[in-house]
């Protein structure tokens, strides 16, 4: 892409605040039941980065979301399994171990992950680090500091130089939009990160709240969808943190068919960041499958 | 002037401390002995099942782990709040065609029998607690926790007295609970709810769903977030599908039809023990 088809990030794309509230409510009263309502729910759980990322995370609780990434529901072997685990770096290997011979992706956040607050040869290190290490997908934050003072360019050589160390593996940008404040900066976040060459654009760390919510996502995924008329590149989409509900992931659903049409529902190009939404997407398709409400306690924890 | 049409109330049920209207919008019309339309209730869905089954589960932890006694001034408290508000039940029983005399010690009766099992909560596993002989260096003992989430079929007969009779035993202990209250007459048991509101029990402890019996039994005793039915319908084929239905999580299953809710039988701490496990202990000694 040469410069001049760059455009000029100090202005502002006007977003409609209460046309995208409005837009989102409306599309939520869809109604998808019985057969669709199956296989939506299963498409979103292929779709699913399977996550864990605290403080305490050990190798044996790696291990373990593993096992469920693969196989999210043993009496149900027919399953798709999820798009991928998303753990730390350093447990990037134990989860590439864990799963091997199968097509689940480990994905790892990278960059100081979740403040984005280190100098910039450590963030770069960092994701060399969780590459080297076998990660396929790298998810990294913004510096939110140097956007909200308007250092778009330095957002821009970031995320350029993250995509450089990344080399095969994909990247996801997470620009945290809990901390960007209006829908105009989402907007705005967005156009830099694809335009800088993200893979796919996330919403949240999950660590700061509000995490992904509806009309966010609705700006990214017209940013996504303005990208591809202009330059013909598809972008992936991926809210996280606080989708809990699998009626909230069918909502979710119809918002990228409604505004991205059916080539982005796939786990190659939308995916959720999560991790008890995999527990409710199940128990919704055993109740479609058998008619009965489940409990939580018949499904294991990670 | 022609005759002022007069307001009729439409009852709304109580979940999780809140009084919506059925998820599905129907409501249906509760008469009097003559026929004569005297309120709306809800009629409510399976999925209004499910929201008062999830309501009852997240309650549940918060109230069974409060200790005993407190649980007893809360019960006490309900019976407190009952009494104040006593003429206005009087009145509803009344309005549904139960004679004054008959509605007032209905009345009296549920407040007494909500102050009986107020006085139980911390002496149950007292009572029946155990210190277990074992022939290993352990002291071994045995005490009742609550079981769960407990789904409650409400008779018609009594529906005040029968309701507070089914609820009091099961939430003493620490359960959470769903009731489908009455078809005929459930303007009582909805307007308890009113009396818990604005005592202190937690929102979802008690859960009130009105409607036919046919849309709601079937999704309660098979719902897998539900441990334990208390069923008074003595029906045949309703005590069939909520034996099989509780076999699919091998739920605890209590069938308690009643002739009369005026009894003292009604009034013992076995109630309370149907909702509840036996949990034993071994603990090392002398070693």
């Amino acid at each position: 892409m040469s410069i001049a088809e760059i455009p000029d990030f100090k202005q502002t794309i006007p977003i409609d605040k209460i046309g995208v509230e409005e837009r989102v409510s409306r599309l939520n009263k869809r109604s998808i039941k019985k057969d669709s309502k199956l296989q939506a729910l299963k498409l979103a759980l292929s779709m699913i980065d399977h996550t864990t990322l605290e403080g305490k995370d050990s190798e044996g609780k790696v291990i373990q979301l593993c096992s469920k990434a693969r196989l999210p529901y043993a009496p149900m072997p027919d399953l798709p399994h999820v798009a991928a685990v998303c753990v730390y770096p350093n447990m990037v290997s134990t989860a590439k171990k864990a799963l091997q011979g199968t097509d689940v992706k480990v994905a790892s956040v990278a960059t100081a992950f979740p403040s984005g607050m280190a100098q910039f040869h450590i963030k770069l290190d960092d994701t060399r680090y969780a590459v080297d290490q076998g990660a396929d997908e790298i998810d990294m934050v913004i510096s939110r500091g140097e956007f909200l003072k308007g250092n778009y360019s330095f957002i821009f050589d970031e995320i350029a130089a993250i995509k450089e160390a990344c080399g095969e593996a994909h990247l996801k940008v997470i620009l945290e939009t809990g901390e960007l404040e209006t829908l105009e900066n989402v907007r705005k976040a967005s156009d830099i990160a694809m335009y800088a060459g993200a893979d796919f654009i996330k919403t949240s760390t999950g660590k700061i709240l509000p995490a992904a919510t509806q009309p966010v996502t609705l700006v990214m995924l017209e940013a996504i969808r303005d990208f591809y008329h202009e330059t013909g590149t598809m972008v992936g989409m991926k809210p996280a943190g606080g989708i809990r509900k699998a009626k909230e992931a069918l909502q979710y659903l119809v918002l990228v068919k409604e505004t991205l049409g059916s080539a982005w529902l796939t786990p190659d190009w939308f995916r959720f960041g999560a991790s008890s939404l995999t527990n409710d997407l199940l128990m919704q398709i055993v109740k479609q499958e058998t008619g009965v409400y489940q409990s939580i306690n018949y499904f294991s924890n990670d | 002037m022609a005759d002022r049409l007069e307001v009729l109330k439409t009852y709304k049920t109580y979940v999780g401390g809140k009084f919506p209207r059925s998820e599905s919008d129907r409501t249906y019309r509760v008469t009097d002995r003559k026929e004569k339309h005297i309120a709306n209730a809800c009629r409510c869905s399976r999925k209004d099942v499910r929201d008062a089954v999830l309501a009852a589960r997240s309650a549940f932890g918060g109230w069974s782990s409060r200790s005993a006694y407190n649980r007893g001034q809360v019960l006490y408290r309900i019976a407190e709040m009952l009494e104040g508000r006593k003429e206005q039940f009087i009145k509803e029983l009344e309005l549904a065609g139960v004679k004054e005399k008959d509605a007032r010690a209905e009345v009296h009766t549920s407040i007494d029998r909500l102050i009986y099992f107020a006085g139980w909560t911390d002496k149950i596993s007292q009572v029946f607690g155990t210190v277990n002989p074992v022939a290993s260096a352990h002291f071994n003992f045995s005490s009742p926790d609550a079981t769960g989430v407990v789904g409650i079929i409400a008779p018609d007969r009594s529906p005040l007295l029968s309701s507070i009779s089914l609820i009091a035993p099961v939430i003493a202990s620490g359960n959470s609970c769903v009731l489908i209250a009455s078809v005929e007459n459930p303007l009582p048991a909805v307007s308890f709810g009113e009396v818990l509101h604005a005592s202190d029990v937690p929102g979802g402890v008690v859960n009130i769903l009105t409607g036919y019996r046919d849309e709601t039994v079937d999704t309660l005793s098979s719902h897998k977030d539900v441990n334990a039915v208390l069923n008074t319908i003595a029906d045949r084929e309703t005590r069939k599908l909520i034996d099989e239905n509780a076999s699919i999580s091998v739920k605890r299953v209590t069938h308690y039809p009643a002739e009369d809710w005026f009894l003292d039988d009604h009034e013992n701490p076995y109630l309370i023990l149907e909702f509840m496990e036996t949990k034993t202990t071994w603990h090392p000694v002398g070693i």
